[in-house]
């Protein structure tokens, strides 16, 4: 679908704006809702991916944390800033490559980025060496966490390891 | 007309014939699962022999499929512009599929498998889209039919899945569960009572959200919303249907309490709206499909109310559908053209309730 106001890029934020008991809707694409002011008024509650997509690359980088913003996903070639003009990653591997800023837009998202749901079966770990790795990956990860004083993922690690275990 | 949608399984049409849980406010229950296979890039990256290789994928595993014994393969590439409409029409293909988003070219190798219930989309924003439409409010039955699919080629396809973040999709919004449960309902009573913003603003503080009758990005018409879950991360399939189902039921009895109010304190302008809706419908000469579809939503409200008594749900629902332009020219056996289809759809309209009425009477 098309921005309703440049009629040209993509719309990636749609508004559904009831007035007077009739409901009206607007498309728009990130920049129009930008120069609209829309993610300003309406908070990063209520739009999370467009809001997380408008700062991405602005704003100091966490410390320690890598920068890649020049990144490409060995798998599809994209880039974060592809992301950032599509709303779209490019394959399953996006998903590593870019964990951890997916995991913070997850959970912005959905309010966790921990799946709970129906496991894949045939993506389940049958191979007890690999769950073992899996266990021993989570634990210095948790450390990781605890050290860096990052709690709220250490709190998820955790929570991880025990359905591991 | 390459393709008859009669030959489906029941017509193909059996979400619309009110059999289902409050049917009478509740139209319809659409449930999907978003999956992508592994080793591909998602489809907007896929190169056009991926999408090739996709299809035939996903074809072989469905062709093994009993759910989808009985159904139509529609290879949207191969079909014209009116075709495609009218499977959009029906409910069976998203917009985007099916080629009819403005600006936007057909992709290659875009297909669906369905028999009208169940349903398969290829080569969608995600490699495949399954669905399940079913008459009135029935969550459960309609994700109980799409588990079993799910399942089935889930042990024929290898879907991308990780750990931590369940189904991986190519949008973000949908990871996870993979899992959007909607429920298409009429609240005529709320939003002449002026308490449908309340009720829609609140929606968004329990985590779900509305659209028009076509999805995403559509327009409110006739009174129509569509009830869905906003998240698909973080609560299993059975929390993300039981928190939508809650609140759904809320929604139905704030629709019953409103139109009660409604019979109580403005009877008599409500019996005079509704069979002002009637008699337009039932007479006129020409009819726009927004008219139609605000003329209906008050006849609806009078069915409802049992102050139209010969007239069934079922009807309502099949007017709904049929109305619409790829479905008038389809039925007048001519080619989907620019032209006006006023005329014609006046023409249905009053058939349709005609043949209603002489039912009820003989």
């Amino acid at each position: 679908m098309l921005c309703d106001n440049c009629k040209e890029r993509e719309a990636a934020v749609h508004l559904q704006q009831v007035k007077d008991n009739s409901v009206s809707s607007l498309h728009l694409c990130q920049q129009c809702a930008a120069e609209k002011g829309i993610e300003a008024g309406v908070g990063a509650a209520k739009f999370p991916l467009s809001d997380f997509l408008a700062s991405m690359g602005k704003g100091p980088a966490l410390p320690g944390a890598k920068d890649v913003s020049d990144q490409a996903c060995e798998f599809c070639g994209a880039t974060l800033k592809d992301f950032q003009d599509t709303g779209r990653l490019g394959c399953p591997r996006c998903y590593d490559v870019f964990e951890t800023q997916l995991r913070d837009l997850l959970r912005r998202l959905h309010g966790s980025s921990h799946h709970v749901g129906e496991p894949y079966l045939s993506a389940e770990v049958g191979d007890a060496d690999e769950k073992h790795a899996q266990i021993s990956d989570l634990r210095n990860k948790l450390r990781q966490a605890i050290e860096t004083e990052n709690f709220e993922l250490a709190a998820e690690l955790r929570d991880r390891l025990r359905t591991l275990e | 007309m390459t393709f008859d949608l009669s030959l489906l399984k029941d017509g193909g049409i059996s979400w619309l014939d009110a059999s289902g849980p409050d049917s009478a406010v509740v139209l319809s229950t659409r449930v999907r699962l978003a999956r992508n296979i592994q080793g591909y890039a998602f489809t907007v990256r896929t190169q056009e022999e991926d999408r090739t290789e996709i299809l035939a994928q996903v074809l072989e595993a469905t062709q093994q499929s009993n759910q989808l014994a009985e159904a139509m393969t529609f290879r949207l590439t191969e079909l014209d512009h009116a075709e495609r409409q009218l499977l959009h029409e029906r409910h069976l293909v998203s917009k985007e599929l099916a080629g009819l988003e403005t600006g936007k070219s057909m992709r290659s190798d875009a297909a669906v498998i369905t028999d009208g219930h169940v349903g398969v989309m290829v080569n969608e924003e995600d490699h495949i889209r399954l669905q399940v439409l079913r008459s009135g409010f029935s969550l459960t039955e309609a994700y109980s039919d799409l588990e079993r699919l799910d399942a089935d080629l889930g042990t024929r396809l290898s879907f991308a899945f990780h750990p931590e973040f369940g189904y991986l999709t190519s949008c973000p919004t949908n990871a996870g569960t993979g899992l959007r449960a909607s429920v298409l309902i009429h609240l005529p009573g709320l939003v002449l009572t002026k308490e449908i913003a309340k009720v829609l603003q609140g929606l968004s503080q329990v985590g779900l959200t509305f659209r028009g009758l076509y999805g995403e990005g559509s327009e409110v018409v006739g009174n129509f919303f569509q009830l869905s879950n906003q998240t698909t991360l973080g609560k299993s399939e059975e929390e993300l249907l039981d928190h939508l189902a809650k609140i759904v039921r809320q929604v139905v009895a704030y629709e019953r309490e409103a139109r009660e109010v409604l019979q109580r304190d403005a009877a008599s302008v409500i019996a005079d709206k509704v069979w002002r809706a009637y008699g337009l419908l039932r007479y006129a000469r020409s009819l726009s499909f927004d008219e139609t579809m605000n003329l209906l939503s008050g006849v609806r409200l009078g069915v409802g109310l049992n102050l139209v008594p010969n007239l069934s749900v079922y009807t309502l629902n099949k007017l709904l559908i049929f109305t619409q332009s790829a479905h008038l020219a389809d039925a007048d056996g001519q080619s989907l053209s620019e032209r006006d289809y006023s005329i014609p759809r006046a023409s249905y309209v009053r058939q349709q309730l005609e043949a209603d009425e002489a039912r009820s009477s003989s």
